[in-house]
Order: C-alpha cells, then sequence, then structure tokens
C-alpha cells in the first residue's frame, strides 16, 4: 500500500521534471535570457547575395574565395571576407568583432568559433595618412 | 536609334584600347609602366606563361643600407615582438666578405622562389605551394605549423610566427602557428605593382633590385639577364630560383 503511494508521488515528479524540462526554453524565450546577435548595418545597401542565402551560405562563399585568391590569384571583391569587413565593420568599434560586432554577436549566439580572423583583419584598412 | 548601342560600345571599346596601350606606353627601351604580359582581368587566374622574378645588383647594394627590409616589414605588418632570435624574417641582408680581396658586399636574401622548391617537396598537407606564375607562398588555411619546409629550405627563407599577431594588414593576413616567407608582395603583384622592397630601393634612388617577368624577352629583367653575368644562389642545387643575383 505504501510502495503505491511512493509509486504515486514519483510519477508526479518525474511528470513535473518533464513539463519543466519542456517549458525551460520557452521560458528563457519568453523572459529574453538568451541574448539575440545584434545586426547593426552601418551602410546602407545590398549585399552581395539576398539575406537567407548570406546567412546559410557564407561560409562555403568565403571557403570556395579563399582558394580562387590564394591559389590562383582572383582578387574579386564580391564574395572576398576583405570586402565583408569593409561593409560590416561597426561605425563605432571599427570591426566585425566585440560583443556587438556584425560577425561575433552572430556567432556567438550559434556558437560556432570564427577562426578567420586570428589571421585576418577584423578591421578595414586605414585611409592612406591615417594613423591607427 | 538603332546605331546608338553599337557607338556607345565602340567608344568604350575605343577608350578601352587606349588605356591598355598607355599602359603599355615605352618609358625608355625595356621599360614599361605596366607589363603588358602581367595585366589580367580580376578574375582571370594567374598564368604559367609568366614567370617572375628578380634580380638584385650587388654592386649596388650599399652595406648597412636595409630599406628593403623596413619596407617589407611596412607593406606586410610585421613588427618586433621583443623576441628578436624568434621574430619572422621575410627578407635580411646577409654581408659577405673574400678573404684574399677583401672586397665586402651586401645583398637582400629572401625566399628565392624557386621552380623545384623543396620547401613543397617535404609539405605533408599541400600547404606550401608554388603558384602557377613562379610565386612560391604558405598557404595558411592548410599549414598546421609543423616546420618541416623551415628545414628543407636551404636559404633559410621561412620563419614560424610565435605570437599572436594583431592590426594586420587586411591584404596580408597572419597568424600565430603557420610558416610564413616572402611572397613577392603577391597582393600586389595582382594589382599590377612591384613588390614593396623593389619600389622602395628604387625611390631610395640605389636602383638594385628590378622586378619583372623572366619569361617576357621584353621585360627590363630578362633582357638584363639576357646580357650581363647573374647567378643564383647556391646554383649547384639546381633549385632554378626566381631571384637572380649580379655581382656576387
Amino acid at each position: 500500500m505504501k510502495r503505491n503511494v511512493m509509486g504515486a508521488w514519483a510519477g508526479h515528479i518525474a511528470r513535473a521534471i518533464c513539463l519543466l524540462a519542456l517549458l525551460l526554453p520557452v521560458l528563457a524565450f519568453a523572459s529574453g535570457r538568451v541574448p539575440k546577435p545584434v545586426i547593426d548595418i552601418d551602410k546602407p545597401g545590398k549585399c552581395v547575395e539576398d539575406t537567407a542565402t548570406m546567412r546559410r551560405e557564407h561560409p562555403d562563399m568565403l571557403k570556395h574565395q579563399r582558394d580562387l585568391t590564394m591559389h590562383d590569384g582572383i582578387r574579386t571583391r564580391k564574395h572576398s571576407l576583405k570586402q565583408c569587413v569593409d561593409c560590416h565593420a561597426s561605425a563605432k568599434t571599427g570591426s566585425v568583432l566585440g560583443t556587438k560586432g556584425f560577425c561575433q554577436s552572430c556567432h556567438d549566439y550559434a556558437s560556432v568559433r570564427i577562426d578567420c580572423f586570428s589571421c585576418h583583419a577584423s578591421k578595414p584598412k586605414l585611409a592612406t595618412g591615417a594613423k591607427p | 536609334m538603332s546605331e546608338e548601342p553599337n557607338e556607345a560600345l565602340s567608344r568604350r571599346g575605343f577608350l578601352a584600347i587606349s588605356a591598355a596601350t598607355l599602359g603599355g606606353v615605352m618609358l625608355a627601351p625595356g621599360i614599361r609602366l605596366i607589363e603588358i604580359a602581367g595585366a589580367r582581368a580580376p578574375e582571370q587566374a594567374v598564368s604559367r606563361q609568366v614567370r617572375w622574378g628578380l634580380l638584385i645588383d650587388t654592386n649596388k647594394c650599399a652595406p648597412g643600407c636595409d630599406d628593403c627590409v623596413k619596407a617589407c616589414a611596412t607593406e606586410n605588418g610585421i613588427k618586433a615582438t621583443g623576441h628578436p632570435r624568434t621574430d619572422p624574417q621575410w627578407i635580411r641582408k646577409v654581408e659577405l666578405k673574400d678573404m684574399r680581396s677583401g672586397r665586402v658586399h651586401s645583398a637582400p636574401v629572401m625566399c628565392q622562389h624557386c621552380e623545384h622548391p623543396p620547401c613543397v617537396d617535404v609539405c605533408p598537407t599541400g600547404a606550401s605551394f608554388k603558384r602557377a606564375d613562379g610565386i612560391v607562398l604558405v598557404d595558411r588555411h592548410i599549414c598546421i605549423g609543423c616546420r618541416y619546409c623551415m628545414m628543407a629550405c636551404p636559404y633559410k627563407a621561412r620563419s614560424i610566427v610565435f605570437e599572436e599577431v594583431t592590426g594586420q594588414n587586411p591584404d596580408v593576413p597572419r597568424g600565430k602557428g603557420c610558416v610564413e616567407s616572402c611572397t613577392l608582395c603577391v597582393h600586389r603583384i595582382d594589382r599590377d605593382q612591384q613588390p614593396a622592397c623593389v619600389d622602395a630601393c628604387t625611390r631610395a634612388g640605389h636602383n638594385a633590385m628590378i622586378f619583372g617577368d623572366l619569361n617576357d624577352p621584353k621585360s627590363e629583367i630578362a633582357q638584363r639577364v639576357a646580357k650581363y653575368a647573374s647567378t643564383h644562389i647556391r646554383a649547384d642545387l639546381r633549385l632554378n630560383p626566381g631571384v637572380r643575383y649580379q655581382g656576387l
């Protein structure tokens, strides 16, 4: 008899935990606890492809372009990382990195590491004569 | 009305032709503002027809002068980290003294851009490669930093980057953990400019370095190589470097 009561309690608790687990992401989003990426685009105008394509395929475009540039010396600007940085660097920090940087904020949100900027410049080239 | 597009096209065609002609105008016999053979469309791959090379006249290269070394560091964003023994060196001045005659001469030594580069032979990942136009490069996306190429190079032309790099030139990505060496300023060549070291040497009036296409018989470098005695460093290895020295 006692065992049955215990079993019923255990069942209730298990159900409650399941419900909580299901509700947690909903609650988290509702309360705004997950920081959304900051997509500030200071330069007006259109990107080289539409937004959906860019979001999904920009790594492939960059990888394709990097091989063309490195091995064949093709330096067209359309899909080059340098051109991304030139347009998308923040007006405030001058960089695509930083918590509100165009590249980093999204990559932090998606939890994908960006290795590009351990070698590539994260800021556009300074105008001639400008001092860093 | 129907003739207008044609007219516009022909005018544009005329402009393109005149621009190309102006670019190729001979400044003096054999010296051109822009090498026509080197000029290519931005979306066109580099060609095997071209073999970029340097000719260094050691008689004009003054001992103690390091204009080329400084220009290289500025162009490629190479900064001293405070550890001179391990700092990357893309180009260095070497002074030679003939002990019998006492003649001293000096020459810049950088990656010699061999036709048969030992660094490419030993690279386990394919990161070290020779571009179709003869420039030997490291593809940092593939380099694992094993340093076999550094050991294989008879000219000690390559260095590994030991420390984090910041503030790179957007045209010259560099970072910790990869091997690097002189790229012959490939980003400048791709925009029809000379390497920074050659530019600096010429601007300072030393004129000890010439850059050009060794395969183009009309280029100044090819004409000089055909006319005057020049040699490679360690010519006995028969690697056929693109960098040649006069007066060694």
